[in-house]
């Protein structure tokens, strides 16, 4: 295992196709050992395609890569031992009880202490008590933390979580987001896809991928810089007024209300200056130079690609 | 979580036996959920004991009582006789007495008889004559397995029945010939015989269905992802979901062949342990078909559609409802490729006749072989993938 240098995933080129549609277009990523990778994107823009791959479930067209230093076309079986997969809809058995569920995966990866294991993990996941509750009587919160713990059970050195806190209140995404950093800070490496900005914001890197193209990658500041996006954060009356005037004039490539503020940015500074000048003295409106947020910058990514791939 | 607090304790992993191991959590995750399916659970026990009530008291081919008429065309002591001995044999009721063609045809056409024997004029003349004239019997032909059980049992009870009334020589011959209108069905002889079939037909239907939905199923509810993306191998789901079942149909076996014995009076002239050997391949070999059935298709209707499409040549093609011997050369050909045709053969011929293994070699090497064919389509079909 060429596990020395310090890469979980490195893969190249990776292209696949649904019935003639290519919902991911040659794509190229690395992942550090023990770092946290957020995977973003809209909706169908190829993330969950990209993480089957990467865990053998699906074989890509075309392109290759290892993962954990393993070929991902040649060497899905060793792959699977030590990945854990979290798929985005609930994927363990409803019918079993907390305990066989972990049971189950402890068995079916050759734990030798497979009931011992999972007692560990109950305990682990404060779900003491409710071991024989069955997993699909769990409120959305626990499933998602019941499904974590399964994939955690057969300490695996990567996990890929698909999209794991959609629908989970605020205090358990955050409970779920300190849980994952634990496991980072154990030397565990995470791909997670989500479509939080929050959440975005507490991985170390970050990638964006739409319309299966990988259109933007790196730090949070990396991204954010990299975009070279101006934006403007403007307060005050008749915002809507303001919004639509705006739209579309040169330079002016993203308007987006943000609360009681609206956010007008652009890449070339200049054009877009030149489109603000007019009510930039308007009485009742408040003007000011911000930094991008990396919403802005996604949402104005978004909104090229779709221009470009659709 | 308090995963900070408590840092798991980092669990041994054994790589021996790795095949067992995970074919064994397949195995026991499929034992909890069929525990937990109160429906299938019942339907276990249910299914084979309503079955067999139904059929085994329905399909009842010694019948009793049938509704029947006489044309009596003379009026003479023989045809009493004749008809009296008839109707002491209790197959027989005589509800109507005619006297004209018409209305007898009328009377079999209507449903009202099942059954009609005419007495010809001149008849009882023509016995002591010589001329061995003949009794007509006429069966409703929308029933023949009712009938012809009838028909074969009218030459002996008439000829008993009349010992005292006519002057038969010695060796005994009959004076008269019995023409009957029905074909003769040697498959309908009686509850003997359908016991030990239903066994077969039974656990076909159970056993095909069980295993036909298990792979849908997963697929269905979004486990089948999870599945996959551990390291368990398709033969190793297939153990684990066929080897519980191997059980359940091991129990409904145990249970209709009880029932057909306690019950029906079935008897086991044959080895019980040959039975139960050769009982649990034939389940095997179901089980491994009914999960082929579930790596082809899509969802579960689709392998609900598809058991059915099994199910039914191997009830008409295997010898259960029409005797084998009698199908054209194509069905025969079909019918040795069904798993049924074989256990029925090796059921019936355990239990009624006492077969021994060596009589039964081939039956039991063709269940192995289909067994063998279906268990390798089902591994090379699997999916290991979402592609």
């Amino acid at each position: 295992m060429n596990g020395g240098n310090g890469i979980a995933i490195d893969v190249k080129g990776l292209t696949k196709s649904f019935g003639g549609r290519e919902v991911v277009h040659d794509l190229s990523m690395q992942v550090k050992r023990g770092s946290i990778y957020g995977f973003l994107g809209p909706n169908g823009s190829g993330k969950t395609t990209t993480i089957r791959i990467l865990c053998g479930l699906l074989t890509p067209d075309s392109g290759e890569g290892t993962c954990l230093g393993y070929d991902i076309r040649r060497d899905a079986e060793k792959i699977k031992r030590q990945v854990g997969y979290m798929t985005q809809r609930f994927s363990l058995y409803q019918d079993l009880s907390v305990r066989e569920n972990l049971e189950f995966v402890a068995r079916l990866y050759g734990l030798a202490d497979a009931r011992g294991a999972a007692r560990d993990m109950v305990k682990r996941l404060g779900l003491s008590g409710r071991e024989e509750q069955l997993a699909g009587e769990l409120s959305g919160g626990w499933k998602q933390r019941l499904a974590l713990g399964a994939c955690t059970l057969p300490s695996p050195k990567l996990l890929l979580l698909d999209e794991p806190t959609a629908g989970v209140d605020p205090k358990a995404r955050r409970d779920f987001w300190n849980e994952i950093h634990a496991l980072a800070a154990d030397g565990l490496t995470v791909l997670v896809s989500t479509h939080y900005m929050d959440e975005a914001e507490r991985c170390h890197e970050i990638a964006y991928i739409a319309y299966g193209h990988l259109l933007a990658h790196g730090t949070v500041e990396e991204v954010i810089a990299k975009s070279a996006l101006s934006t403007y954060t403007v307060t005050g009356e008749d915002l809507n007024e303001l919004a639509a005037a705006l739209t579309g004039k040169p330079g002016v490539d993203m308007v987006a209300p943000f609360g009681t503020s609206l956010h007008v940015s652009g890449r070339d500074v200049a054009a877009l200056e030149a489109s603000i000048a007019p009510w930039r003295e308007r009485s009742g409106l408040h003007w000011q130079k911000s930094h991008p947020s990396l919403e802005d910058v996604f949402i104005e990514l978004m909104s090229r690609s779709k221009d470009n791939f659709q | 979580m308090s995963a900070v607090d408590h840092p798991a304790p980092a669990h041994e992993i054994r790589e021996r036996f790795g095949f067992l191991r995970r074919s064994y959590a397949m195995l026991i995750k499929e034992f909890i959920q069929l525990r937990r399916d109160r429906v299938s659970f019942a339907m276990i026990v249910m299914l084979p004991v309503m079955q067999l009530m139904l059929f085994g008291y329905a399909i009842n081919t010694t019948p009793h009582h049938l509704p029947s008429a006489v044309l009596l065309q003379e009026d003479s002591d023989l045809a009493r006789s004749i008809l009296k001995a008839l109707e002491n044999t209790a197959y027989f009721r005589f509800l109507y007495e005619v006297h004209d063609v018409e209305d007898f045809d009328n009377l079999l056409k209507s449903g009202k008889v099942l059954f009609g024997v005419e007495i010809p004029r001149g008849f009882e003349r023509a016995v002591r004559r010589g001329d061995r004239p003949a009794l007509l019997v006429a069966a409703d032909a929308t029933d023949p397995v009712a009938a012809s059980s009838a028909i074969g049992s009218l030459g002996m009870v008439v000829q008993t029945a009349l010992k005292h009334d006519l002057y038969i020589g010695d060796p005994p011959e009959m004076p008269f010939e019995i023409r009957a209108h029905a074909r003769y069905n040697p498959a309908a002889a009686s509850s003997l015989n359908i016991v030990p079939g239903l066994v077969g037909t039974i656990l076909t239907m159970t056993m095909l269905i069980f295993t036909a939905l298990s792979v849908t199923r997963e697929v269905e509810r979004g486990t089948m992802e999870s599945l996959l993306s551990m390291p368990i191998k398709p033969v190793e789901v297939m153990f684990g979901k066929i080897i519980p079942y191997v059980l359940v149909g091991f129990v409904q076996a145990f249970l209709i062949i009880s029932i057909g014995v306690g019950l029906f009076g079935v008897p086991v002239f044959g080895n019980l342990f040959l039975l139960a050997l050769l009982s649990t391949l034939f389940i095997t070999t179901n089980l491994s078909i009914g999960y082929t059935i579930s790596t082809l298709v899509q969802n579960q209707l689709q392998a609900m559609q598809m058991s059915m499409m099994f199910f039914l040549p191997s009830i008409l093609l295997s010898g259960f409802m029409f005797p084998f011997a009698g199908m054209p050369a194509w069905a025969q050909y079909v019918g040795e490729g069904l798993p049924l045709t074989h256990y029925l053969r090796i059921v019936r011929a355990i239990m009624l006749k006492g077969a021994t293994m060596e009589n039964l070699r081939y039956d039991a090497l063709a269940l192995a072989v289909l067994m063998l064919i279906a268990m390798t389509i089902a591994v090379t079909r699997f999916r290991r993938t979402l592609d």
